[in-house]
């Protein structure tokens, strides 16, 4: 039998998207359901006087009105930060209280306050205009740089610091900086960016008087965790009396790992007013709301020798939480930034401090990379400038660093188990014709632009995992992932997994596992997920875990089912089970034409005895039935890694960036589905286009979102990008039975580094800040002018 | 309140609807076609593509009212016989979908394209669906799709 991972199979949720079929949280109604309508803060800061909802509560078609109030006499928990993160002086971080609405304090524009529960959205929407809030506005508290020597925006937290973290060892990077030839300095922003899934977040909930069980629909990258938040943080009911069931999910990015205000608020008023409810987010609201990515302020510096070796690597951060800690806030800009941010190198010496601190705007969280891009943009760029500076091909100096032997222990906390740069970066060159670069930049020139090239190579920590060493790291719960396998009397299989598809296409990559593990046709295969109902537990999907981790939990659990198999087998075969092996869905008894088919063995195992022409003994102490499941945990990480090419036009009449050509190579390991990882690397790039390039989330003096729709937020269109030019190397990952490695978010890690090495490439070396917007480069290319005549 | 007639994927329907009831909400809400998806609320996405008397239109950008007499399909209608239309099958092939959110309005336009444009390039393509955002494939395999259904309608 032909193996199915490693093949082009196409996928198999297609069709019920293809044809409207989806099921997405804003398709499902509920007879006699309400409709919710949140009222949010203007104001980016300010005090809550009085909330007046009389006249409100009268309007047409309302049900009821709630607000913090009743949250609090109610006693529903708050939002939580996931992950403890200690400061460099041992201290604890500083969270603020977020309840599900505010009562007190708003910190951003878009802070829920009140909602309103109507017959129809029209009328909860129109009731809101009634409901009179009087406010004391404060002076918001938006500026990234000066928000350490600003008023404090929560009581009891100085500085509006969470914590002043550090990794690393500052007095050897003092001692390594003392030898150096040359430091490299670089200032650099990270920008701030909306993940924007396409599909809007909400929630339809179902309380059912009866059972007294709250049904959840929602849109979320984990429900399982989800539900585990709302129930010991929120207090909104005990699991099991709370169901949260992620269906069809429109795109997360992990915007949608986080349990939001509205699903609380909404499951728990459910209970309260004995009636369905329904939100949906209108975009703007999506956008005030949605957690935000990046958003950091750094400066980094590499100290070299003059033959281009690094010796030591400094990295001082800002970073923006926005108004309250979330989930996966406080460690996106710690572990999973600072470890990264000395690349693919070696590196003798190194730290990364980061700062993290609050302001008035919407809460920061993972966004596709998390923490990685940013720290790979970091070195990155520092690395082109290092070769600027010291006369040395970006290619050479690289290769200069790389590490040549695996495992590598990277300088600040993974111990990297496979991998090999040098072929990856060379796969690039060859594939983009970088040699080639020369003569193309000439004929740019003849046309009068400018053009420029690219290097970025990258490794990354994802599959996110190994429990014991990211609970050590501060993390609140173990990040393992389950499976539950049935193998049905009449020969298919149904597989729950804990992970989350909202894109990834697990209905068929992990059915693609499940029918080689078992010797099945995939089509007998079916892939259940996000039903809290349904699956044991899942930690979800988000750090290109799903294959890595929630796979490997799905491979192991069909072990089981082989090795019950086995035994069940050898006794219907009168054979011993060590002499009975399993290949290509049969069990066969050693030197023997004696076999039975693991349909045969499943039956036999529902039907366990002898009668007739039934001849299905169990083996003494065996349990009917055929169903396994297993729990996963890696020992470590994986580590994918790539090189990636870029080369840029740019028009200096108009300051027009095209980005003409790109090629990625990566190395994932083994691939499962190639046209599924293509996807992925070609949806991932294009993100990290739209942040070097258009994307910029941008809050005014006063902490409006100036950037709040599709009008102001510029993400790529089709006619912004060109085709991608993928390739591979594939060195196996060494932690798990298949070799696999996280293959999500690379494109987003490596392309902003990647295009904007390319236009500072083009501006001869002149420094510029994400994204590089026609106006910013512009100006470049007056300046440019101005030195070229100076020169002349 | 209004009385229209339309005709939706093949069969007519008559409704009473409120004045400003816009397209999308009566597909979605009155005739439960939820295939058709509402992304935005500034009609920038396009997720919300249908069929119009046979040319693309944004369905949040139309009240209902405004279309009596029409024909309209929507991603629902696309189906005959039980077999997908040659786009959608080519969206299949090509991996041109990822979440699935933004395809009903894709689909729909590019279908539109093919029937303006018999065999776009690539640039056509992509200006051509412009309008349409999808934040999950980078956009190469919908280009592709739309290529390779070209080739078959």
């Amino acid at each position: 039998m032909a193996s199915l991972v490693g093949s082009r199979v196409e996928r198999k949720e297609d069709k019920r998207f293809l044809t409207g079929k989806g099921r997405y949280t804003a398709d499902i109604n509920i007879a006699n359901q309400t409709y919710a309508y949140f009222v949010r803060s203007p104001h980016a800061r300010a005090k809550i006087k009085k909330i007046d909802t009389s006249k409100a509560l009268k309007a047409s078609g309302v049900v009821d009105i709630l607000t913090g109030e009743h949250i609090a006499n109610d006693k529903i928990g708050g939002l939580i930060a996931g992950w403890a993160i200690r400061s460099e002086d041992g201290s604890e971080m500083k969270c603020p209280p977020n309840p599900p609405l505010a009562k007190d304090n708003v910190n951003f524009v878009g802070d829920p306050i009140a909602v309103i529960f109507a017959e129809s959205l029209e009328e909860a929407r129109a009731a809101s205009e009634l409901v009179k809030i009087d406010y004391k506005v404060l002076k918001a508290i938006t500026n990234l740089s000066e928000t350490m020597n600003s008023e404090t925006i929560h009581e009891g937290i100085d500085k509006n610091l969470c914590y002043d973290w550090l990794l690393g060892d500052r007095q050897k990077v003092k001692e390594a900086f003392e030898k150096a030839d040359k430091i490299i300095k670089l200032d650099i922003t990270n920008n701030r960016l909306v993940p924007n899934a396409m599909e809007p977040r909400a929630c339809v909930i179902d309380y059912n008087t009866a059972s007294e069980e709250i049904t959840c629909y929602t849109t979320s990258q984990n429900p399982h965790l989800s539900r585990l938040i709302m129930s010991a943080f929120g207090g909104v009911a005990p699991e099991h009396k709370l169901r949260v069931v992620a269906p069809d999910v429109g795109g997360g990015f992990g915007s949608k790992i986080n349990l939001y205000n509205e699903e609380i608020v909404c499951s728990w008023a459910s209970k309260k007013i004995e009636r369905p409810i329904k939100w949906v987010a209108e975009r703007t609201e999506s956008f005030l709301t949605d957690t935000h990515g990046r958003d950091h302020v750094t400066h980094a510096e590499l100290a070299v020798t003059n033959e281009g070796k690094f010796l030591g690597f400094k990295n001082e951060t800002i970073a923006n939480l926005g108004a309250y800690a979330r989930v996966f806030g406080t460690v996106t800009p710690t572990y999973l930034f600072g470890p990264c941010a000395t690349g693919v190198y070696v590196m003798p010496a190194a730290y990364s401090n980061v700062k993290a601190v609050y302001t008035n705007t919407a809460p920061v969280d993972a966004y596709r990379g998390a923490g990685r891009p940013e720290a790979t943009y970091t070195i990155e760029r520092l690395v082109d400038k290092a070769a600027i500076e010291l006369g040395i091909d970006p290619i050479e100096i690289r290769k200069k660093n790389f590490p040549t032997e695996f495992p590598f222990k990277q300088t600040l906390v993974h111990q990297v188990d496979s991998g090999d740069y040098f072929a990856g970066l060379e796969k690039a060159k060859q594939m983009s014709d970088y040699d080639g670069f020369a003569s193309r930049k000439k004929d740019s020139e003849k046309r009068g632009k400018l053009r420029g090239i690219g290097v970025t190579t990258y490794f990354e920590a994802c599959g996110i995992a190994p429990s014991p060493v990211v609970m050590m790291l501060g993390c609140g719960v173990g990040l393992w992932e389950s499976a539950e396998v049935r193998f049905n009397p009449t020969g298919q299989v149904t597989v729950y997994t804990g992970s989350h598809s909202h894109g990834q296409s697990h209905q068929t990559t992990f059915a693609q596992i499940a029918a080689d593990e078992l010797g099945v046709p995939i089509e007998n295969v079916d892939i259940v997920h996000g039903d809290t109902d349904k699956g044991t537990f899942g930690m979800g999907t988000y750090g290109s875990r799903s294959l890595t981790v929630g796979g490997i939990a799905i491979v192991n659990a069909c072990k089981k089912i082989v090795e019950k198999g086995k035994r069940v087998a050898a006794k219907m075969l009168e054979a011993s089970p060590e002499d009975v092996e399993f290949k290509d869905g049969e069990f066969v008894v050693a030197k023997s034409n004696k076999k039975k088919t693991i349909g045969e063995v499943a039956f036999a195992c529902y039907l366990p005895g002898v009668r007739d022409e039934v001849k299905s003994p169990l083996p003494e102490g065996e349990e009917p039935g055929l169903k396994e499941s297993a729990f996963f945990d890696p020992a470590n990480f994986s580590f994918p890694a790539g090189s990636h090419i870029a080369e840029v036009e740019i028009d200096p009449e108009t300051g027009d960036v095209k980005l003409d050509k790109y090629t990625a190579v990566d190395d994932f390991g083994t691939i499962v589905n190639p046209i599924i990882v293509e996807g992925q690397v070609h949806g991932g790039i294009a993100q990290g286009v739209g942040q070097a390039l258009t994307e910029n989330a941008e809050y005014d003096e006063t902490g409006q979102l100036i950037t709040a729709s599709y009008m102001d937020y510029t993400m790529p269109r089709a006619d912004n990008l060109p085709n991608f030019n993928l390739g591979f190397t594939c060195t196996k990952a060494t932690t798990n039975p298949l070799g696999v490695k996280g293959c999500g978010e690379a494109g987003a890690i490596a392309a902003p580094p990647t295009v904007m090495n390319a236009v500072i490439n083009a501006l001869d070396g002149q420094e510029i800040q994400m994204p590089a917007t026609a106006e910013k480069v512009w100006k470049a290319c007056k300046n440019l002018k101005k030195s070229n005549s100076k020169a002349a | 309140m209004k009385k229209i007639t339309v005709e939706v994927n093949g069969k007519k329907i008559q409704k009473e609807i409120e004045d400003n009831t816009i397209l999308s909400t009566f597909l979605r809400d009155h005739l439960n076609l939820t295939g058709t998806h509402v992304g935005c609320d500034t009609s920038q996405c396009g997720a919300c593509v249908v069929h119009v008397d046979g040319k693309s239109l944004k369905s949040c950008t139309a009240f209902a009212i405004d279309l009596d007499g029409s024909k309209i399909t929507t991603i629902e209608g696309l189906v005959t016989n039980g077999k997908m239309h040659p786009m959608q099958e080519a969206f299949k092939k090509m991996h041109g979908l990822q979440c699935g959110f933004c395809t009903p309005g894709m689909v729909m336009s590019a279908i539109n394209l093919l029937q303006n444009n018999k065999n776009p390039s690539e640039q056509e393509i992509r200006d051509w669906l412009e309008g349409n955002i999808c934040r999950c494939t980078g956009y190469q395999n919908i280009v592709a799709a739309v290529k390779e259904a070209a080739t078959k309608m």
